[in-house]
């Protein structure tokens, strides 16, 4: 049974009830699965199930089809009420357990809390004082937790006490939805499955890697949420770094849990924020203007926005790693909101040729040689070498091998939230960030964090729809790089 | 396959590519550039079909643009893959507003770094240099044989030229200037004077005057024939001329000092052979830069000699 707290949310909307159906669909969710939605609204079951309907219908991957969404809605309940209002719970706690009487459940039950994280302790109290955290032998009682998970290492640390004080660091799962994808998976075959790759995978051969996560759009409706977090809070502490710790760790040893956890957690302890924090961080906040064919307002002017915001919507950081494989290869972590296009990807710039045994002018359009691990939207592998142009004259330029994930194999791969809930419902954590994780990508981060904040001047304005700010550009030509155009 | 798109946003296009590939199931693909194309509804045909063909050689993401004023903000996409190029076409009308920031809706869909080029085929932006999507390439080709004007077109590009600049009625000349090299190579002999003949107007001819001023250190006559373009080169040396002689537009006689006649095909290139041609170096071209200072050098000393002239005369 998956019980959603926060359930008028855009995400639950977006992609947990298309991805709970698309389960449905592939026949992967347990006959009597229940879905039940807690809220601040007044709604009875029907007209929740109309909103999982709609939100089914607009959002899933998979076709829709009537007899799976009968089962599917049979076990759709709504509670509606205020989290600290006890008779609220109370209702909820009796839906549950009419619930599982009626659908055999079992009495296997996840919490998703899709709320913001202020309301934690709230709700998890109510969950100890209602009895629905105990753990039983042979039922389980899992917490869902998504980003963030804190705003610095001190709030992270109260988070983890709050969460494990009632439920065992087993059963918290830390959703990030970008763990799920296929291709961070994919990080883990192409590196651990091929001789071709690790040989290189190295200071002897990597000069540097540029971890990118762009999006095109502004921050919408997620005023409340985004002010006064910002993006480097909201992305890189979570998502950039543990794309950096899946790039950078060691092999594992195999890939349960504990084992890939060591490893990431090994390589997250050996990281380290810049050591100048006035060269190599950039924060920059989008202006108003056009992008991508429609005017857009600047962060300023979105709704619900005070006009003294200090909030980044773009951040830079330089994160070096303090180990054999890694040392002076810098990290370059990026992320922001309305730039040019929406796209995550890590590339591995390589050293140049050490000679070249060409004319000046034959080589001038050469670049360098990269790996490109694309994680959305066009999932797959880039691989950026040198060729000669066809013709008589010897001029060599960069062509691109490019090979997508998304034509090798025809099955539409599992949306992220499909693999995630799975996994909860499965209790297979290896993609989930233990809360040690979570305090060491805090550790990283809270320095340049507190750095920003004792800046006098505000985030630099950038134009809708570009790249970032100029101070960005800057920060990578110092070290003698410059940015990727993903 | 060709996807029409009203109404729509880069993010739609880009999508919209992505999917289109992937259910095409093309094998992995290989592109090596974006390549920008602003026209006008007219020049549109000509140019697509000019842009497929060169796409063959150098597989790339092709951006036709085409924009159009208006009061209200319009943007229109069809997406063409697989349709006679191994690389992608989408052609993208904007009216109204949009077509006032057209690097907006441009910019999200470069292919990933990698080189961009932008090319006018006729009708080119005023202030070329600050133009928003000429910005984002590295290089530019214009074609002042397609102005109204062309010889003033040629100067006035002359006059901004920023280093990845290119005018097509250079590369019009290559073949030209390897004959002319050639022939000097073989019969390496003191150039006294050199005449160049054309028809009227022809921006290459000049070009071409210009770049032999600079190579010989002579000053070039330039002759008006009837065409069709450029239709002779005479460099005089104390044994007689090494000539280059082309009535016909496609087959060319080629006379050097002391040797028989011989005939070469130099016929007139279309542009798709332009295109391909400029697309293999995308290195800014300093031989063209180096030719386009020296026509405008030509004409300031030979305008300063006239007007000294002038003003002896009137005194």
């Amino acid at each position: 049974m998956l019980v959603i707290f926060g359930v008028t949310g855009d995400l639950s909307t977006k992609k947990l009830m298309p991805a709970v159906y698309d389960l449905a669909n592939r026949g992967l969710l347990p006959p009597g699965f229940a879905l039940v939605g807690f809220a601040r609204r007044e709604w009875a079951d029907q007209d929740f199930a109309h909103v999982v309907h709609t939100a089914v219908k607009e959002h899933a991957r998979t076709p829709f089809r009537e007899e799976v969404w009968q089962q599917l809605s049979e076990g759709i309940r709504f509670v509606p009420g205020e989290i600290g209002d006890d008779q609220a719970v109370s209702r909820l706690a009796q839906t549950i357990l009419d619930l599982d009487e009626a659908r055999g459940t079992g009495g296997n039950h996840a919490f998703y809390l899709s709320i913001p994280p202020g309301l934690f302790q709230t709700v998890v109290d109510q969950l100890r004082s209602h009895g629905l955290a105990e753990q039983h032998p042979g039922r389980w009682s899992r917490v869902v937790i998504e980003k963030p998970f804190g705003h610095d290492l001190a709030s992270a640390r109260e988070l983890n006490r709050i969460v494990l004080s009632v439920f065992p660091s087993s059963s918290v799962f830390r959703i990030d939805h970008y763990l799920g994808k296929e291709t961070v998976q994919n990080i883990m075959a192409v590196r651990f499955a091929n001789e071709l790759f690790e040989p290189v995978w190295n200071n002897s051969f990597v000069d540097h890697v540029q971890i990118t996560m762009a999006e095109d759009i502004g921050i919408g409706g997620r005023a409340g949420y985004f002010d006064g977090i910002g993006i480097a809070r909201d992305v890189i502490q979570n998502h950039l770094l543990q794309l950096l710790a899946l790039t950078a760790m060691e092999e594992p040893n195999s890939f349960e849990a504990s084992q890939l956890r060591a490893e990431k957690q090994k390589v997250l302890d050996a990281a380290r924020p810049p050591k100048r924090m006035d060269l190599h961080t950039a924060r920059g906040r989008y202006a108003g203007g056009w992008a991508g064919g429609e005017k857009v307002r600047g962060y300023l002017e979105e709704d619900r926005i005070p006009p003294d915001s200090r909030t980044e919507t773009y951040a830079a950081i330089r994160v070096d790693i303090d180990n054999r494989r890694w040392a002076g290869v810098p990290f370059y972590l990026r992320t922001g909101k309305r730039l040019a296009r929406r796209v995550t990807e890590i590339a591995l710039g390589f050293k140049r040729a050490p000679h070249l045994p060409f004319g000046q002018t034959d080589t001038e359009e050469l670049g360098y040689n990269a790996i490109v691990l694309r994680i959305q939207p066009d999932e797959g592998v880039t691989l950026r070498f040198g060729a000669k142009v066809p013709g008589t004259q010897m001029e060599i330029r960069d062509v691109n091998m490019d090979f997508g994930y998304g034509e090798a194999f025809t099955e539409s791969s599992p949306e992220a939230y499909e693999r995630l809930i799975l996994d909860v419902l499965l209790g297979d954590p290896p993609l989930f960030p233990q809360h040690e994780e979570v305090e060491l990508s805090w550790e990283i981060l809270d320095p340049v964090l507190d750095y920003w904040a004792s800046l006098p001047e505000q985030p630099e304005p950038y134009e809708p729809g570009s790249w970032g700010p100029k101070s960005a550009d800057l920060m990578l030509a110092r070290d003698g790089f410059t940015w990727r155009r993903p | 396959m060709i996807v029409n798109l009203e109404g729509t946003t880069s993010s739609k296009i880009s999508a919209e590519l992505v999917r289109i590939r992937h259910s095409v199931g093309s094998p992995a693909q290989s592109m090596v550039l974006t390549l920008i194309i602003v026209c006008d509804e007219s020049e549109f045909p000509s140019a697509l079909q000019a842009s497929i063909v060169a796409g063959r050689e150098h597989p790339s993401r092709i951006l036709l643009v085409v924009t159009a004023p208006g009061r209200d903000a319009g943007l229109d996409a069809e997406v063409r893959i697989g349709e006679g190029t191994p690389g992608e076409v989408v052609v993208i009308r904007m009216h109204g507003p949009v077509a006032a920031h057209p690097a907006s809706v441009i910019r999200p869909l470069l292919f990933p770094d990698s080189p961009v080029v932008i090319w006018w085929p006729g009708k080119v932006p005023n202030n070329r240099t600050g133009d928003e999507l000429a910005k984002l390439a590295m290089r530019r080709m214009t074609d002042a044989a397609a102005a109204p004007r062309p010889l003033t077109a040629l100067r006035a590009r002359a006059r901004d030229y920023i280093p990845g600049d290119t005018d097509l009625s250079w590369t019009r000349l290559t073949p030209w200037r390897a004959l002319l090299a050639a022939a000097l190579d073989q019969y390496p002999a003191k150039i006294r004077s050199v005449s160049v003949e054309s028809e009227r107007n022809n921006p290459s001819a000049d070009l071409l005057a210009a770049w032999l001023r600079s190579k010989l250190k002579v000053s070039v006559n330039r002759r008006v024939s009837d065409g069709p373009g450029l239709t002779a080169v005479r460099m005089g040396t104390a044994a007689g001329d090494i000539a280059i002689t082309r009535p016909d537009g496609l087959l060319a006689s080629y006379t050097v000092p002391g040797q028989p006649e011989r005939l070469v095909a130099l016929k007139r290139r279309n542009f798709t052979e332009l295109l391909s041609e400029e697309l293999r170096r995308l290195d800014p071209d300093v031989i063209y830069e180096r030719t386009v200072k020296s026509l405008l050098d030509g004409e300031r000393s030979t305008s300063s000699k006239s007007r000294a002239k002038k003003a002896s005369t009137r005194a």
